[in-house]
C-alpha cells in the first residue's frame, strides 16, 4: 500500500481516538470507552469517535465527549453512563464535558464499529469526499442481503444520524448511518 | 492537546457551559442572542408539524431539522446567557415578545406544507451562508457552534431543494401551492440581509449579513426557475425583528411555547 495512504489513515485514527499517554489517564479512557450509544447499542462512544479526551485534573477526572449532531438528545444519557461507570470503578469526582470543536464527522467511526454496525443491520456511512458543489449520492449497500439495488425512502430517519432506505431486492427496509 | 484547542474545548457546550468559567463579552452576547432567537423560533415552528405532516417521513424530517436548529439555539442562548447569569431556559421561556430578536421570516405561520418548504428553503440557504462565515469567527465559541451547524444546515438545504423541485414540477395543484408558498414568504427575505445592529462593532467576530445576499441571489432564483416556478416580485416587509418588532404571529407562538415553563417555574423532567 502507498505509504502516504497509510499515514493518512494513522492521522485520522489519532484524531478520532486521541488516547491519553499516561497510564492513569488511559485507565480512565478504557473505562469510558465501554459506554455505548443508547440509540445504537452495538457501538461504543470510542467506536463512534464521540469520546474526545480524558484528563486527570487534581482530584477530578475529566472526560470530554462531542455530540454527533447539535441537538442530539443521546448526549445526556451518555454523560450519565460515563459518570456511572467511573463512579462504579471508584473514581470519586467525575466531570463530563461536551465539546463542539472540532466538529464530529462519521469519518471518525472505527473500522470495527463499521463492521458491528453492518452486522446490526444498519448500513455504515460512506467516507466523505473532499467536498464540491454537487452532492452526489453513492449507492448504499443493503446490510441484509448485500445488494446495491437500494432506494432512499427518507433523508431523515429514527435519529438525527440516520436515513431510511429500502432494498429493492430483498424488500427489507433498513437504516443508513448518514455520512456527516 | 495544545493550548488553543484546550480553550476551545472547555468553552463550548449547551450543557456544561454554565459550569465553565467562560463568559461571553457583552457585545458578543447581544449578537448571539439574536442568532439564537432565529434558530429557536424556527425550531418551534417546525415542531408544530410533528404528527401533522403529509407523510410520516416528513414528520420525522421536519422534526429532525427542528432538533438541529434547537441544538444551535441552545448553544447560542447558553453562551449569550453567560454574560448575564441567565440560563438558556431563562432566555427562551421568560422573555416577552418584544424582547425576542428573531427576524420575522422565522415566526411566519407554517401555512400548508409548501409554505413551510418555502420558508425552510430561504432559511436554510441563509443559515448555510451565515454559519459558513461564522465558522472562522475570532470568537472560539461562536466559531465552534457555527462549524458544527454548517454541516447540518447543508443537509437542510438539500431537503428543501428536493421538495421545491418535486412540488414545483409536480401536479398543477402542487405547483400552485409551491408558488403561493414562495409568494407568502418572499417579503421576509430582505430583512435577513439587512445590517445586524448587534454585529456592527464585532469586526472579525460577527458576520455582516449584507454581503451574503450575493450568494443567495446567485443560487436561489436559479433553483426557483429550474423548479418551474417564478421568483416573486413582492414588496419587502418592514422588518425590525432584531429591534423586537414582530409580526402578529410571534405572540401566540410564544404563548404556546412558554406556557408550561411559566406555569411551573423551575420544573425539570
Amino acid at each position: 500500500m502507498n505509504p502516504s495512504v497509510l499515514s493518512a489513515e494513522a492521522t485520522t485514527e489519532a484524531i478520532a481516538r486521541p488516547r491519553p499517554g499516561s497510564a492513569d489517564e488511559l485507565a480512565v479512557w478504557n473505562l469510558a470507552a465501554t459506554v455505548v450509544d443508547p440509540e445504537v447499542p452495538v457501538l461504543t462512544i470510542e467506536d463512534l469517535g464521540v469520546l474526545r479526551r480524558v484528563a486527570i485534573e487534581g482530584a477530578t477526572v475529566v472526560v470530554e465527549i462531542t455530540p454527533t449532531y447539535s441537538g442530539c438528545p443521546a448526549v445526556d444519557a451518555i454523560r450519565d453512563d460515563i459518570a456511572a461507570v467511573l463512579f462504579a470503578a471508584g473514581y470519586g469526582k467525575v466531570e463530563v464535558r461536551s465539546v463542539l470543536a472540532p466538529a464530529w464527522t462519521t469519518d471518525w467511526m472505527s473500522e470495527a464499529g463499521r463492521t458491528k454496525l453492518e452486522q446490526y443491520g444498519i448500513a455504515a456511512p460512506a467516507h466523505r469526499g473532499a467536498g464540491g458543489t454537487v452532492s452526489l449520492g453513492l449507492g448504499i449497500r443493503c446490510p441484509h442481503c448485500g445488494s446495491m439495488h437500494t432506494r432512499e425512502l427518507s433523508r431523515f430517519g429514527s435519529t438525527s444520524c440516520k436515513a431510511l432506505y429500502v432494498c429493492q431486492r430483498c424488500q427489507e427496509p433498513f437504516d443508513y448511518f448518514k455520512e456527516h | 492537546m495544545n493550548h488553543s484547542n484546550h480553550v476551545v474545548s472547555s468553552a463550548i457546550t449547551a450543557e456544561s457551559i454554565a459550569d465553565s468559567s467562560v463568559v461571553a463579552p457583552e457585545a458578543v452576547a447581544q449578537y448571539a442572542l439574536g442568532l439564537g432567537d432565529d434558530a429557536l423560533v424556527l425550531a418551534h415552528r417546525l415542531g408544530e408539524w410533528i404528527a401533522n405532516a403529509p407523510e410520516l417521513e416528513e414528520d420525522v424530517a421536519l422534526g429532525n431539522i427542528g432538533l438541529d436548529l434547537l441544538g444551535h439555539a441552545r448553544s447560542l442562548l447558553t453562551y449569550a446567557g453567560t454574560a448575564w447569569g441567565k440560563s438558556e431556559d431563562d432566555l427562551a421561556y421568560f422573555r416577552g415578545e418584544s424582547e425576542f430578536r428573531s427576524r420575522q421570516l422565522f415566526e411566519q405561520p407554517n401555512g400548508d406544507f409548501a409554505a413551510t418548504i418555502a420558508r425552510q428553503f430561504i432559511a436554510s440557504v441563509y443559515f448555510a451562508e451565515l454559519y459558513r462565515g461564522l465558522s472562522s469567527s475570532q470568537d472560539p465559541t461562536i466559531a465552534a457552534i457555527a462549524a458544527k451547524a454548517v454541516k447540518e444546515v447543508d443537509y437542510h438545504v438539500d431537503h428543501s431543494v428536493q421538495w421545491l423541485r418535486r412540488l414545483g414540477l409536480g401536479t398543477k395543484v402542487s405547483h400552485e401551492r409551491m408558488q403561493r408558498g414562495l409568494d407568502a414568504m418572499w417579503p421576509f427575505v430582505d430583512e435577513l440581509f439587512r445590517a445586524d445592529p448587534f454585529a456592527a462593532e464585532l469586526d472579525g467576530i460577527a458576520v455582516d449579513p449584507r454581503p451574503l445576499r450575493a450568494a443567495f441571489d446567485g443560487l436561489v432564483p436559479r433553483l426557483v426557475i429550474e423548479s418551474g416556478l417564478s421568483v416573486p416580485e413582492v414588496a419587502a416587509a418592514r422588518g425590525g425583528g432584531r429591534e423586537g418588532i414582530h409580526s402578529e404571529a410571534l405572540g401566540p407562538m410564544l404563548a404556546e411555547m412558554q406556557v408550561l415553563a411559566r406555569a411551573h417555574p423551575g420544573a425539570t423532567w
